[in-house]
């Protein structure tokens, strides 16, 4: 071993990773990349139509339910729950990845159930939202909210919002069905035989994404 | 290092010194989140102008995100050429959301401006009064 002079590494010239992560979390990666530009594509398309409108609803006068609240306006008060969630459930994740480093299975079993757990609270909280808009008579191709300036709008604000939330969640709900099935395998004990716990890794890569999406769905259609 | 296995509490010891950076990359987060949904409400209640409030959303939002992906999904430990090839795509992207955005401007003004005597003032919406008729 070359201990006078410090080999700088050969990343290049094979036998190892380049970029010293194994194969399926460099394609996790570079998957997420691919996702981030599907998601980006349609966050830019309704940024495009949305600065073409001379005018859009405000999202304060369309999202100001709360469950159990009835009538009552608390703008800003569900989606702020939502995001608390999914921020909670990608520490959990964050928490049974480091678990699964220092090979305590019996962590990771518990913060991958508490991420399930938040992953189930977010898709029922926006079941509830969703089904709220409905019964306002909100929907694909229906818009019953008017736009800020008082005039007609069309039916690109609730087109966008069900189609943007929509694949979200469809994200939210693969990544709880995998979490799942991880988890089943790290109670069998299947990374303890393996020696490493990387899937769990791998899953919270995806599982970060999806809140990550979420923080700009949140500022696109709530915040802006 | 000990490996017996006693319980929480010893574990936890050992955890501690990186669940510390996770839990502070977790109060960052809501700390962020929170100051946001608190500027919101505000500019309801004062009207403030948009851009710079909008400028001000859309820079946290960026920060949370490079939180979460530098902190939580690692990559921010990772070798620099791998966060170069997710990032520089991601650079290209900026290039892509401000182009398209400023296209959308685009659009509109020359809707205004090159089909003039044909611009037809939408219409007013019906003005809804609160609860007619749908259940909750």
């Amino acid at each position: 071993m070359d201990t006078a002079v410090t080999a700088k590494k050969k990343w290049w010239s094979g036998g190892h990773s380049p970029f010293n992560v194994s194969y399926g979390k460099l394609m996790m990666w570079y998957f997420l990349l691919s996702d981030a530009f599907t998601f980006g594509a349609l966050l830019i398309s309704y940024g495009t139509i949305r600065f073409m409108s001379t005018s859009w609803p405000n999202p304060n006068d369309v999202f100001r339910s709360f469950p159990g609240l009835g009538d009552r306006h608390v703008p800003m008060g569900f989606v702020s729950l939502m995001t608390f969630i999914l921020i909670m459930s990608s520490v959990t994740m964050v928490l049974a990845v480091h678990a699964g480093h220092q090979r305590r299975q019996k962590d990771v079993v518990k913060w991958m159930v508490w991420t399930i757990i938040g992953g189930i609270a977010f898709l029922s909280c926006q079941a509830w939202e969703w089904h709220h808009l409905w019964s306002e008579h909100a929907w694909w191709g229906k818009n019953p909210f008017p736009n800020a300036d008082g005039t007609v709008a069309t039916t690109n604000f609730t087109n966008f919002f069900f189609t943007i939330t929509g694949f979200h969640g469809l994200h939210v709900t693969s990544g709880v069905v995998l979490n799942i099935v991880i988890l089943s395998n790290v109670l069998k004990g299947t990374y303890e035989n393996r020696g490493h716990y990387e899937m769990v890794e791998k899953v919270g890569l995806y599982w970060h994404f999806v809140d990550l999406v979420w923080v700009f769905v949140f500022t696109c259609f709530y915040l802006l | 290092m000990s490996n017996t296995h006693t319980d929480a509490g010893q574990d936890v010891h050992v955890a501690d010194s990186s669940t510390k950076t996770i839990w502070r990359t977790f109060w960052i987060l809501l700390g962020i989140t929170v100051f946001e949904i608190l500027i919101a409400l505000a500019h309801m209640q004062f009207h403030w102008p948009k851009l710079p409030v909008n400028s001000l959303f859309i820079i946290l939002t960026i920060v949370k995100a490079f939180f979460i992906v530098a902190e939580f999904m690692h990559l921010g430990h990772e070798i620099k050429n791998l966060i170069m090839t997710v990032l520089m795509p991601l650079l290209l992207f900026v290039w892509f959301i401000i182009a398209f955005l400023a296209d959308g401007d685009s659009w509109k003004n020359m809707r205004k401006d090159l089909a003039p005597g044909t611009y037809k003032a939408p219409e007013k919406a019906q003005v809804v009064t609160e609860g007619e008729g749908h259940h909750e």
